[in-house]
Formats: C-alpha cells, sequence, structure tokens
C-alpha cells in the first residue's frame, strides 16, 4: 500500500478559467487548474517533482489584465483571476515556441511534442535551410550515460535535480549565455572529471532524451531500441534498505535501463548509482 | 552539499588577488595548509555559504589581477566561499568582461553600438586591430556601448595587473587631478606609494581616433585624461537645472563643496520629516522610474516599507546599459554625493540599513569617483551607524557589474549581486515582496533617486508643478548621433521631440530617431511634436523608455542599424527562456537575409519578424525579450525601412 502525504488542509481559490468557474486549493497553479478540469496544456519543462522553472513558455496561458502572457505551470491561481487557455494570443505564442525550439534542437525523442506541433500548425521548417542549430556531437564520455546537446532545450530540470532539489551534488549548471548558453559541468569539461556522482536522476527528469542511458544510447544509434516491445516492471531495489522502486525497463530479456516512479512519496523517482545502473550483474548468465 | 573541487591549482598571483579580498584562508577547508587543528574542526558549511555573494568580487578581483580566470583560480574561489565548481563556471561564464581562457592583460574595448557604429567604429575596430597585432599584447574586442554615447566613437581599454582592488578612492582622486597618469580613473594606485608604476589600469578613450585608442592601450597608464562631466552637459549652468544643477559647477571630490552647494539638506528634511511622511512627500510628487518602467516610486517605496519581513534593502541600479543612454554615468562622475544622499533618504524610508549600488563594470571614472564619495561620507558620519546623529544606521556597498545588460532587469539585478547568474527571476513574488536575499527589496535606478532630493527641498507641490499633471518633475535625456551638442539634457517633461533636437542642434537630412534606446522605438522627422511624456509618447505609439533620443541623419544606414540592435539583443539574451533566447537569433537571421531587399522581396521575412516579434513580446520572461522587436518593428512601420 502506499502512504498518500495529505498535508494541511488549504483553503479553496476560486477564480475563471476558460469561462468556467474553477476551485483550486490554494497555492495551486492554472496548470494543476487546468488538468483538473481536464484540459490539456503542453509543457515541456515543466517537472512533477521539481519547481518549475517556466523557461520553455509553451504552456503561456491568457491572464486577464496583465500585459504579457503569464506561464501557466509557476503562477499561481489568484482569486477573481480571469484566465483563457486558448486564446489566440496564447496559441500564437505556443506555435512560435514550438517552432522555435523545433528548428534549433532535434525533438525527436521528445514526447508528446509532435502532436503538439501538428495541433499547433507549427512549421519549424520556415526559418530556412540556414537557421542555427545546436549541431553538436553527442558526448560519450563514460560507461553509463551520454549528454547530446542537440536534443537539449535548456528546461534547467537536470540542473536543479542536481542541485538543492533532489541530489545536492551541483555537478551541473548553465554556462555562457544566449543562444550559446549549454547545461555543462565544471570548466566544461568530461563528466568523468566533474563532481557527478552518476545518480542519473538528471536522467530522470530529462524532457527531451538529451540525457540518455548508454545502453539506450548505443541501441538508438545500432537501431535496435524499441519501446514497443519493452516491459516495465516495478520492483524494489535490493541493493540496501531503504526500499527504492525500480522500474526496470527490459527488452528481449536484457534490462535495458532503469527508472524510478516520481509518485512514490519517499523517493520520488530518485535513485543512486547503484539502483539506477547498477543492474548488469542481474543479466550475467554464464 | 557536497562538493568536490578539482585538482587544479591557483598560481601565487591568482591566490593573492582573491586573498586581498576575503583575507586569507584559514583552514585546510578553504584552500590553506594543512594544520592539525584542520583534522578536528572544519569551517565552511553555512558560514560559508552566506559568503556566495562575494563570487562576483573574487571574479573581478581575478580578472583585474591577472586578465582572465583559469581553472586553478576559480576552484581556489570554490573552495573559499564553498560555491559548486561546476555553478562558479555558470557565473564566470555569463559576464562578457570575463574570460575562461587565457587571453593578455590588456583588452581594449571597442564600442560597436549604435552611436558609435553611426560615427564610424567600424572602421575605426578594424584600423585598431591593424595596428595591435598579436605581438603588441593586446586583444580588442567589440564591445556592446560603453555609455559614451555623447562622445562616440569609443573605447575603453582594462589592463589587468597588481593591485588587484581598484586604489583607495583618495589616491586615486589625487591621481585623477594630477596631470596625466591619472588618466586611468580608479586605479591611481601604488604610484607615488610605492614608487612603481601602476599595472592595473583603465582608461576611457572617447571620441576616438585609431591613433588615440592605440595609445590608450598600449599606455593606459598615461593615457590622456577624460574630459570632465560638464563636458557631457551642454546646458551647464543654465541657473534652471534641477537635477543638473552642481554638474561642473560643484567639485565631486569634495564633500565640503556638496554641502556648499545645498547637499545634504534634503536628508536633514527627511529626517525631520520622519519615513511616512518622506513617501508621502515623493507619491504627491508624483515621481515615477526613470529607468523606462516608469512605476510609481512612492508607491513602490511604501509597499516595501510597509512588509513584516525583515531586513529590507535598497539596491540603487546603476547598471546603465540600455544602448544610448549615459545620464546615469554623467550624474554619478559629476554629482556622486547627491546619489549618495538621495540613497541614503531612500533607505530611510523604507526602512533599509544596507545599500546595493550595483554599477555597470564599464564605468571606472564613476566608480573611483563614488567609492570615495561614500568613503568621506562615512568618514563624516553621513554614512555609518549614526546618520547625521539621528540614531539611523545606513551604508552603502558598491558591486561591479562584469558586462551583461540583463543584469539591468532589476531581479537578475539581485542574482547577479547573491553571486548566481545574472537571470531574471519570474514575477510574482516582486522586488518589495521577495528581492535581494529573499527580503523585501526597493529597488531605484539613479536618476529617479536624485529627483528625490528636489521633492524634499522643494516640497511635492513644487516639484509636481513641473511638467505636465501625469508626468511631473524634470526628465533627463541623452541626445546622441546626428547632432552638434550631444549631451544629458534636463527639461520638464511636456517639451517637444522638436524642442530637444532644435537644443541639441539637430543637423539636416535628418532622418529618424530613436526613442527610448534598442528596447525603444523609432519616430519620424515628421512626428518631432511628440511631446517628451510618457502619456505623449504611449499615444504616439512609441515609448519614452530611459530617455534615449538618438538622431540618424540620412547618411546612416538604417538596415544596418537594425541588424546591430538585432545582434546587441541576441548577444545580451540570457538564454533562460526559448522565445528570447532562440527568438532572437531568428530575427537577426532574418534581418540578415533581407539586409539589402527591398518590397516584395522582403516580405516573407517581415512576416515572419512580425509573428516571432509578437511571441517575444508576450511570452519572454522579462523586459529584454519583451522589447527585443520594438525598434525593428517601429522601423518597419514608421520609417518603412525595407519599403
Amino acid at each position: 500500500m502506499t502512504a498518500i502525504p495529505l498535508g494541511v488542509p488549504r483553503r479553496l481559490v476560486e477564480f475563471t478559467l476558460d469561462g468556467q468557474e474553477a476551485r483550486v486549493p490554494e497555492g495551486s497553479t492554472i496548470l494543476d487548474a487546468c488538468r483538473a478540469a481536464g484540459k490539456d496544456v503542453p509543457t515541456l519543462c515543466e517537472g512533477d517533482t521539481l519547481t518549475p522553472k517556466n523557461a520553455c513558455r509553451v504552456c503561456v496561458v491568457d491572464v486577464e489584465g496583465a500585459r504579457t502572457l503569464a506561464p501557466a505551470c509557476s503562477r499561481k491561481a489568484e482569486p477573481g483571476m480571469v484566465v483563457r487557455t486558448d486564446t489566440e494570443r496564447a496559441r500564437h505564442s505556443r506555435k512560435v515556441v514550438l517552432e522555435l525550439l523545433a528548428s534549433s534542437v532535434d525533438l525527436s525523442t521528445t514526447p508528446s511534442v509532435a502532436q503538439w506541433i501538428k495541433e499547433y500548425e507549427a512549421k519549424p521548417d520556415r526559418f530556412g535551410p540556414d537557421a542555427a542549430r545546436v549541431d553538436e556531437e553527442p558526448r560519450v564520455d563514460n560507461d553509463l550515460y551520454v549528454r547530446d546537446y542537440g536534443k537539449c532545450i535548456l528546461c534547467y530540470k537536470c540542473v536543479d535535480a542536481c542541485g538543492d532539489q533532489w541530489q545536492n551534488s551541483f555537478a551541473i549548471s548553465v554556462s555562457g549565455r544566449g543562444f550559446d548558453a549549454r547545461i555543462s559541468v565544471e570548466h566544461d569539461g568530461p563528466l568523468t572529471d566533474s563532481a557527478c556522482v552518476y545518480c542519473g536522476n538528471c536522467i530522470e527528469v530529462c524532457p527531451t532524451g538529451a540525457l540518455s542511458f548508454k545502453s539506450e544510447f548505443d541501441m538508438r544509434a545500432a537501431g535496435t531500441w524499441d519501446e514497443e516491445r519493452q516491459t516495465e516492471t516495478t520492483t524494489v531495489c535490493a541493493y540496501c534498505g531503504v526500499g527504492c522502486n525500480l522500474t526496470l525497463h527490459v527488452q528481449d530479456n536484457e534490462i535495458v535501463k532503469v527508472t524510478s516512479p516520481h509518485d512514490n512519496p519517499v523517493t520520488h523517482g530518485n535513485l543512486c548509482i547503484k539502483g539506477r545502473f547498477g543492474y548488469q550483474h542481474v543479466q550475467n548468465r554464464d | 552539499m557536497d562538493l568536490r573541487f578539482g585538482d587544479s591549482k591557483p598560481t601565487d598571483e591568482e591566490r593573492a588577488a582573491v586573498d586581498a579580498l576575503l583575507g586569507p584562508p584559514e583552514s585546510s577547508w578553504e584552500g590553506a595548509d594543512r594544520s592539525d587543528a584542520d583534522l578536528r574542526w572544519a569551517r565552511g558549511g553555512r558560514e560559508a555559504r552566506d559568503r556566495r555573494d562575494q563570487l562576483l568580487p573574487a571574479l573581478h578581483a581575478l580578472n583585474d589581477r591577472v586578465g582572465w580566470i583559469s581553472e586553478g583560480a576559480l576552484d581556489y574561489v570554490c573552495r573559499r566561499l564553498t560555491v559548486p565548481p561546476a555553478e562558479a563556471y555558470g557565473v564566470a561564464t555569463f559576464y562578457a568582461m570575463f574570460s575562461v581562457r587565457p587571453r593578455p592583460a590588456t583588452v581594449l574595448h571597442v564600442c560597436t553600438d549604435l552611436a558609435c557604429t553611426a560615427a564610424g567604429s567600424g572602421e575605426l575596430c578594424a584600423a585598431v586591430e591593424a595596428r595591435l597585432g598579436p605581438e603588441s599584447g593586446v586583444k580588442v574586442e567589440r564591445s556592446p556601448c560603453l555609455g559614451l554615447c555623447e562622445r562616440a566613437p569609443a573605447t575603453l581599454t582594462i589592463r589587468a595587473g597588481h593591485p588587484a582592488r581598484p586604489a583607495l578612492e583618495g589616491e586615486a582622486v589625487q591621481a585623477e587631478g594630477g596631470g596625466p597618469g591619472a588618466a586611468a580613473a580608479g586605479d591611481g594606485n601604488g604610484k607615488g606609494r610605492r614608487g612603481r608604476k601602476a599595472l592595473h589600469a583603465t582608461a576611457v578613450c572617447a571620441p576616438a581616433t585609431p591613433d588615440r585608442a592605440v595609445t590608450a592601450a598600449t599606455a593606459p597608464e598615461s593615457a590622456p585624461t577624460e574630459p570632465a562631466p560638464e563636458a557631457a552637459v551642454p546646458q551647464s549652468g543654465d541657473p534652471t537645472l534641477t537635477l543638473l544643477s552642481r554638474i561642473g559647477t560643484v567639485d565631486p571630490t569634495s564633500l565640503d563643496d556638496y554641502r556648499a552647494h545645498g547637499g545634504y539638506t534634503a536628508l536633514r528634511r527627511a529626517f525631520a520629516l520622519g519615513p511616512a511622511a518622506v513617501i508621502r512627500e515623493v507619491t504627491d510628487a508624483g515621481l515615477v522610474g526613470r529607468g523606462g518602467a516608469a512605476f510609481p516610486t512612492g508607491r513602490k517605496w511604501q509597499a516595501t516599507a510597509a512588509q513584516p519581513d525583515h531586513p529590507h534593502y535598497l539596491v540603487c541600479n546603476a547598471d546603465e546599459s540600455e544602448p544610448g543612454t549615459f545620464k546615469d554615468r554623467v550624474l554619478m562622475e559629476g554629482d556622486p554625493y547627491a546619489l549618495v544622499e538621495a540613497m541614503t533618504i531612500a533607505a530611510y524610508a523604507t526602512g533599509a540599513h544596507r545599500g546595493y549600488l550595483y554599477l555597470r563594470g564599464e564605468y571606472p571614472r564613476a566608480l573611483a569617483r563614488l567609492t570615495h564619495a561614500i568613503e568621506q561620507a562615512r568618514t563624516r558620519g553621513l554614512l555609518g551607524d549614526d546618520v547625521l546623529g539621528q540614531g539611523y544606521a545606513f551604508d552603502i556597498e558598491i558591486r561591479r557589474g562584469a558586462g551583461a545588460y540583463i543584469c539591468g532587469e532589476e531581479t537578475a539585478l539581485f542574482n547577479s549581486i547573491e553571486g548566481h547568474r545574472g537571470e531574471p527571476r519570474s514575477k510574482p513574488p516582486f522586488p518589495v515582496e521577495k528581492g535581494l536575499f529573499g527580503k523585501p527589496t526597493v529597488e531605484n535606478n539613479v536618476e529617479t533617486l536624485v529627483n528625490v532630493l528636489p521633492i524634499l527641498t522643494m516640497g511635492a507641490e513644487a516639484y509636481a508643478a513641473i511638467g505636465t499633471p501625469t508626468s511631473t518633475g524634470p526628465k533627463l535625456f541623452c541626445v546622441s548621433g546626428s547632432v552638434a551638442r550631444p549631451g544629458v539634457y534636463e527639461l520638464p517633461f511636456g517639451a517637444t521631440l522638436g524642442e530637444l533636437l532644435t537644443l541639441a542642434g539637430v543637423r539636416d537630412n535628418l532622418r529618424a530617431v530613436l526613442l527610448g534606446g534598442a528596447a525603444g522605438g523609432f519616430v519620424r522627422p515628421d512626428e518631432l511634436d511628440i511631446p517628451l511624456t510618457f502619456e505623449g509618447t504611449r499615444e504616439a505609439g512609441t515609448t519614452l523608455g530611459s530617455g534615449v533620443v538618438m538622431a540618424f541623419d540620412d547618411t546612416v544606414p538604417l538596415p544596418r542599424l537594425l541588424l546591430r540592435i538585432a545582434e546587441f539583443f541576441r548577444d545580451e539574451s540570457c538564454g533562460q527562456c526559448v522565445p528570447c533566447r532562440v527568438g532572437t537569433v531568428r530575427q537577426e537571421e532574418a534581418l540578415h537575409r533581407i539586409a539589402d531587399r527591398t518590397g516584395a522581396a522582403a516580405a516573407d521575412d517581415i512576416a515572419l519578424l512580425r509573428e516571432v516579434g509578437r511571441a517575444m513580446r508576450d511570452a519572454s520572461i522579462c523586459g529584454l525579450g519583451q522589447t527585443a522587436w520594438n525598434a525593428v518593428e517601429s522601423a518597419i512601420d514608421r520609417l518603412g525601412a525595407y519599403e
């Protein structure tokens, strides 16, 4: 049985969402309210276990009286607010943001994005063939995971997960600025020279596949990665007594990667290096 | 947190530079030699983390002394301050004035922004580069606006060397007044005292010719002295001036002279009134922020003063980096005590006991003058534990920026002071509630604060009588470009653009006027009757911004200016949000494509620009992205730039 923390009772905030009365607990974001009301607002950088950084701006909504659009993921619902999620203005910004992103990085392994691009009629090609792209070779400098900058949308989730929100290793940060800004370790060196402890929590939160298991990266390169054929089994990590949940992704009877359920109230998707990467002994068959 | 530091060691020079700022390390936990005591006792943790805000000063210390920031040096700073090396690297690479790759000790920044481009900085740059080959030991860097638009084209030389810290003010000012050799304002150090040549030096050269720029770059310590600040005030001596009245008449290095010219009467009145009444005066005077956002100052002060959370902070935004803006520089260089006094009043009114003056790194003379002024005020009891014997404690600390336009955004500025990357925070919460160090903070720009002095000396009613009913008081305008007398002008709100340009001696064949800087908009020569008020410019579909007025005659290639504006925003975007990070790049690309096209050939790209511009304006986190398309849009719509 999973324990569900209930927290302190909260007052309800009443506001208007797309013309309908909405009531959400105090402190909820507009996105929480949208989800509760069954509305689909696209998001990329929002993470279920991290403080939203509101950097991607795909989730922008129209708040009456505001000069600019507001990010639904981080703007708290306030009493009396009048919010519209589907105005032409909001849709326009979402479309352009999707175009800007898709024209500058590879979103082929980003879930849902293809569907949004279709829905918002985004045409990433229209910036022309010479539009600047983040075309960098993936950095493969260790046996556990790969950094592919060509897929990075700079959502800051890995930075937050590595920093004070989860792991407290502070091994990665953003360096440079503007279009040249990159997620990097100190002195932009290889991971093996950094403070990285290979917990893989950054991979867990990466929304685009810019950070991926070496196993997945190699299989994709070989053309053998096939999620359709994979099964997921959630079990308990056997290494220590904490009891973290592991979700084993198995393809052809081989563990291909390990994730962790985010709704686990103890770990929220966190694992350590052993739980995340130390599965090879399971499949040593000789 | 569990920090891991690298193996690279700082050089003696680097270690000395950091230790000069932070003091010698006490234990091996922060970089000293290991002692027996270290085995049982560790310093660091929370105590050291509270010094995170020393990161930017420490990077400056290294840059000033060594010229760049090596791995070993950065790791040493991280050890001293308990900052994760990855984060410190992220901070060091954020600022344009720092380098994490080896570079020569001397860097010559050649301004390539609007006024300087119009005045031929491209040719200047090429000529200087041709003369200063690799063997000269000088690195030439193209720089965004150096804030010397009235004397375009401009260069700034920064030479690293000992000592790491800027000189004590007394010396700096003495040296400054002491003829050649003193040119390096802010660095009169070492000379005379130790009988050896000052190694660390800065030199401003404007207007620059290739000859003069090369001289300033190769011998910054003996470059000719800059013209006095009043040279930038064509109205100097006009008895009707309010904000600029002292510039040119007061000795900016003398507190006594400042007092003889009416200094500190406003603070005395403030103490007589009490904090609440000071806020009332400011509110009744109708003062609104002069940095560009035009927010009512009294309301901001009131909101901060009313916050139950303590301490409260005061931040003076002197990160004047908007291309075309130089008024704050002139105020700080010509009348530094006025800013010190005004900050004291603002702090008193809002209940702050600590003020931060965030000064852009490209203003060496303002740094020297203000450091001196603050020191003098402290010595004379006008800052410190007991200001004017009133039992009120207040002190000011100067923090230097390091070349990042975005740090003028109020929340990015907080991050910068705190030792993080200068990325804007999302609002709400607003600074009055959670600002610097998460505490209630009032942030005003230099011109706004200086306006508080006449409000208190002449009274709210008399002040509000200046200007128009909704835009009250005097306003400073930075006029540059194709005019006979560029400089800072003071006019009551309500004067027209034409009147201002006439005053500045506008030349014939005016093609366009850029109002409000790169984030503002262009207007046509037939629109010169626009009243210079917030409401008047708004009605005319443009903005007053920070008070920039750049005139361009028909010799100035408009598409090239627009490209420069686009390049500026692409360069200065912090990269945090997608609309700005990628949008500014797409904007620049489109402008490159249509640089030489007009009419139907450009129509597609103009439509694309409009769509991207609209999303940048609507969906960017902060004002940089939101305004990055303003000037280009206005050039297309009002000037018919590509018709």
